[in-house]
């Protein structure tokens, strides 16, 4: 085998405290399509842009083309042979697309731009990717997937011998994503390597030669794609070793008391081009978690049922009727609640007091004649300051200048106080440290052996496996299985997110 | 003071010299004020106050409206033309054969409804904005040149001249000895500030401000919150533009309101409201107001010409801006 084209080397990079990447790395070979695969901050971005330039690194060293290279720009790594290409395009959309492919070193002849020479080059050039387009037309005229080929064009014409996609098929069809694996290989028939960064497996397994799997600012597996199957695959992502479960890892405790009517039934949700068929049920007393790879769909489906982003197809009924609601404010008025992924965007409305972000769900209740009644505000946000062991100076204290986990205890009161009948936590203990982490699984547990029904979503296997009564997983936009309590292993989740009954039989002897 | 988002915190510190840090325009403003106590003559009279209170009404009344919109992180270009709009109706109502044959009526409509127009044209600014999602600078630019032209189509661009002490009472009267329009200007203030503080719609525009996405996810009808303070804003322009016009006992579209855009939003800059949203101060608002029109007026009291004391305007909103940077990191 020859040389590699590149080596990353033991890459270190942190972000004020935080260790985004420890010893990490990154190998390609010349004309290899390398998979770059990881959770939500696996590192594998980060890693991209310690390459590119964008990140400067700790330390660490990086071989391209058997020299040692420092980029000091994204500019500057694209003249020394490394392009990237992201998800959303960063070309120009009013400048045609002979402009685009040669912005920044225009044909110049006699001081003047030499038009025809750059549009016969631009249109040569996307001739090689089967793209016969008129190529003075402005950029915006042509469809992503077009517009993506233009960008691999210029990328092709500054001479890469490395080119980086990040999530390039997440807004194709698939048709285009077809189009996109042609050009790929063709990209490989120059001998020109691809770093390809994708949740879809089955994409990875289409065109991929070999896959790196990052997790916690880790490498922690290189493998030729056709030697891994898809389950092994997950376990490394998640980081799961497929005999082993930490029992009791979590704040939930063991009992799970029976069920009751069932508070939430949604069937058929096909929403965006993200969720094709979701299907999922709550009942009184009980944990539903809904799990699956990034990507799978699962904010998605509860933005729906929230109202936040209404489904396009599919039935969801509360409490036996049916119900649609178009914004948030109508299922809130049904009884749902909603503690989103993000907490910073979509949470907490930073320079207001805990006082009021507690309250501010249930302030219409609490107001007569447009008028806030103070005192019974003072009285909710006391109650469940005490109720949650919100730790903050007063109740005036700014919520931005609260931890992590007492911010995610106000946003939990912010609904607790509305009495609602559903409650959907969207990743619940993300970023928040171990001790308060159990304090609110904890919390959880007792809330739905109160009568409360939750939906939790997670991507910790743990808090899926130990806190829900029952388990949903979705893969690429589908509910693929249903499993109880007792079923609910972590083998058995990842064997559903690998979708299929041959991801189950290599597990057998895996 | 009131400030809005920390309320709570009845009391102020003991500390002055933090409590000044945290109110500049408050300071600067007691300052010029013993400043002018000291060296400019006849100032510690009724007449001076009456003088620069008449003059800085409108813009307080105009900086009511603008300091709720920019409190929800938006911003209204228009409040200058609206103006001119009402002032151009309420004497095409006064001066019809209509309003000729039955005046108390005739003035009674003409108080009413010009405002009502420049309402609902702030009604327009929110629906534009909230509906097709437009940056509101773009949203009420659009109100900023059509609402101009709207004035002076009604009017065929013609000045209108008027005696008609009743209608000419919002801008020329005395209650007790006090004018008119530092009354609505007072009361305004205080019933913004009361509504930011004490109702649900208040802390609705405070939380669209601080956090558009959250607050909707928290079931806060953030289009209709928005439609109601540019709608709030056209009022409050409406009121200014009559009583620009009663002052002026003529009404000239070209010219009323001219500016007025920029002297509020200045105000609400001085008076300590920040831009991006989410916190507000409308009694900040008058501060600022205050401020700038005292800054004015000492400096013609002392004999330095206009256009010199233009340039001390902006070094003073520069001037407030920076130390409320500062104040908020120490």
């Amino acid at each position: 085998m020859a040389d590699p084209l590149l080596v990353m080397r033991d890459i270190n990079k942190r972000f004020q405290g935080v260790q985004a990447l420890s010893a990490a790395s990154l190998e390609v070979e010349p004309g290899e399509i390398m998979a770059l695969v990881g959770e939500n901050g696996a590192g594998k971005s980060t890693l991209i842009k310690v390459l590119t330039g964008a990140y400067r690194r700790a330390s660490g060293s990086i071989l391209f083309a058997g020299k040692s290279i420092d980029f000091v720009s994204p500019q500057a790594a694209q003249r020394g042979g490394v392009s990237t290409i992201y998800q959303e395009i960063n070309l120009v959309p009013f400048r045609s697309v002979a402009e685009n492919v040669f912005l920044g070193r225009e044909h110049r002849r006699y001081g003047l731009l030499d038009w025809g020479r750059m549009n016969a080059e631009a249109a040569d050039l996307l001739r090689r990717f089967a793209v016969e387009i008129d190529v003075r037309r402005p950029l915006m005229e042509f469809s992503t997937a077009i517009q993506q080929m233009v960008a691999i064009a210029r990328a092709v014409s500054f001479k890469a011998q490395l080119v980086i996609m990040d999530e390039p098929t997440s807004s194709l069809d698939e048709r285009e994503v077809t189009v996109l694996f042609d050009v790929m290989r063709r990209l490989r028939a120059e001998r020109v390597a691809v770093i390809f960064i994708s949740h879809r497996l089955d994409e990875l397994y289409q065109v991929c030669d070999r896959v790196t799997v990052m997790r916690d600012g880790r490498t922690v597996m290189a493998s030729r794609m056709a030697d891994i199957g898809k389950l092994n695959l997950i376990a490394a992502m998640l980081g799961r070793d497929l005999e082993t479960v930490r029992a009791h890892s979590t704040g939930f405790s063991a009992a799970h008391a029976a069920a009751g009517g069932v508070v939430l039934s949604a069937e058929g949700l096909r929403i965006g081009r993200k969720v094709r068929d979701a299907r999922v049920e709550v009942r009184e007393r009980q944990i539903v978690g809904l799990t699956g790879l990034l990507g799978s769909g699962r904010t998605e489906v509860a933005r729906a049922i929230f109202g936040a982003d209404p489904a396009d197809a599919g039935a969801i009924e509360m409490r036996g009727r049916p119900v649609s609601p178009q914004e948030p404010a109508e299922a809130i008025a049904l009884g749902v609640g909603y503690c989103s992924e993000d907490r910073k965007a979509d949470g907490i409305v930073p320079d207001m007091s805990v006082r009021e972000n507690l309250t501010l769900g249930i302030l219409p209740r609490l107001t007569s004649m447009g008028i806030v009644d103070e005192a019974r505000q003072r009285e909710i946000v006391d109650k469940f300051m005490k109720r949650l062991a919100i730790k903050a100076s007063s109740a005036e204290q700014k919520i931005r200048e609260l931890s992590g986990g007492n911010q995610q205890k106000v946003l939990l009161a912010r609904w607790l106080c509305t009495d609602p009948k559903l409650l959907i936590l969207d990743e619940p203990t993300r970023g928040i440290d171990v001790g308060a982490k159990a304090e609110i699984q904890a919390l959880i547990r007792e809330l739905a052996d109160q009568g409360l029904g939750v939906l939790m979503i997670s991507s910790e296997l743990e808090e899926i496996t130990e806190g829900a009564d029952r388990v949903f997983v979705l893969s690429d936009g589908r509910t693929v299985a249903d499993l109880p309590h007792a079923e609910a292993s972590p083998r058995a989740i990842m064997a559903a997110m690998a979708h299929g009954p041959e991801a189950l039989a290599e597990a057998g002897h895996g | 003071m009131v400030d809005a988002p920390t309320i709570g915190r009845r009391g102020f510190s003991l500390d002055g010299a933090a409590f000044f840090r945290r109110h500049v325009a408050l300071a600067a403003l007691i300052a010029l004020l013993a400043f002018n106590f000291a060296v400019t003559p006849h100032f510690a009279s009724w007449q001076t106050l009456n003088v620069n209170l008449t003059q800085v009404a409108t813009i307080v009344i105009v900086s009511v409206g603008m300091t709720l919109v920019i409190a929800t992180g938006g911003i209204d270009l228009s409040v200058g033309s609206l103006m001119a709009i009402s002032g151009a109706l309420a004497p095409m109502i006064f001066l019809s054969s209509f309003g000729r044959s039955y005046p108390v009526l005739g003035d009674a409509i003409a108080f009413v409804v010009p405002v009502g127009v420049a309402g609902l044209f702030g009604l327009f600014n929110g629906w534009f904005i909230t509906r097709f999602q437009v940056q509101p600078i773009v949203g009420t630019l659009v109100m900023f040149i059509a609402g101009r032209g709207i004035g002076q189509v009604l009017t065929n661009g013609n000045l209108q001249v008027f005696k008609n002490p009743t209608f000419q009472f919002i801008g020329l009267g005395r209650i007790l000895g006090v004018p008119c329009q530092v009354i609505i200007m007072l009361a305004l203030v205080a019933a913004a500030a009361w509504t930011l503080r004490s109702t649900l719609f208040g802390r609705q525009i405070l939380s669209v401000g601080g956090n558009e996405r959250a607050a909707r996810l928290s079931g806060v009808p953030v289009a209709a919150v928005k439609r109601r303070v540019y709608a709030i804003s056209g009022l409050c322009a409406g009121i200014a533009g009559l009583v620009v016009v009663s002052i002026n006992s003529s009404s000239d579209a070209n010219l009323v309101g001219l500016g007025m855009e920029l002297d509020a939003i200045a105000a609400v800059a001085v008076g300590g409201t920040p831009f991006t949203g989410g916190q507000a101060t409308v009694v900040g608002s008058l501060i600022g107001a205050l401020l700038i029109q005292l800054l004015r007026y000492t400096l013609l009291a002392n004999g330095v010409p206009d256009a010199a004391a233009l340039v001390v305007k902006g070094a003073i909103i520069a001037g407030a801006v920076w130390s409320q940077q500062r104040g908020k990191t120490a």
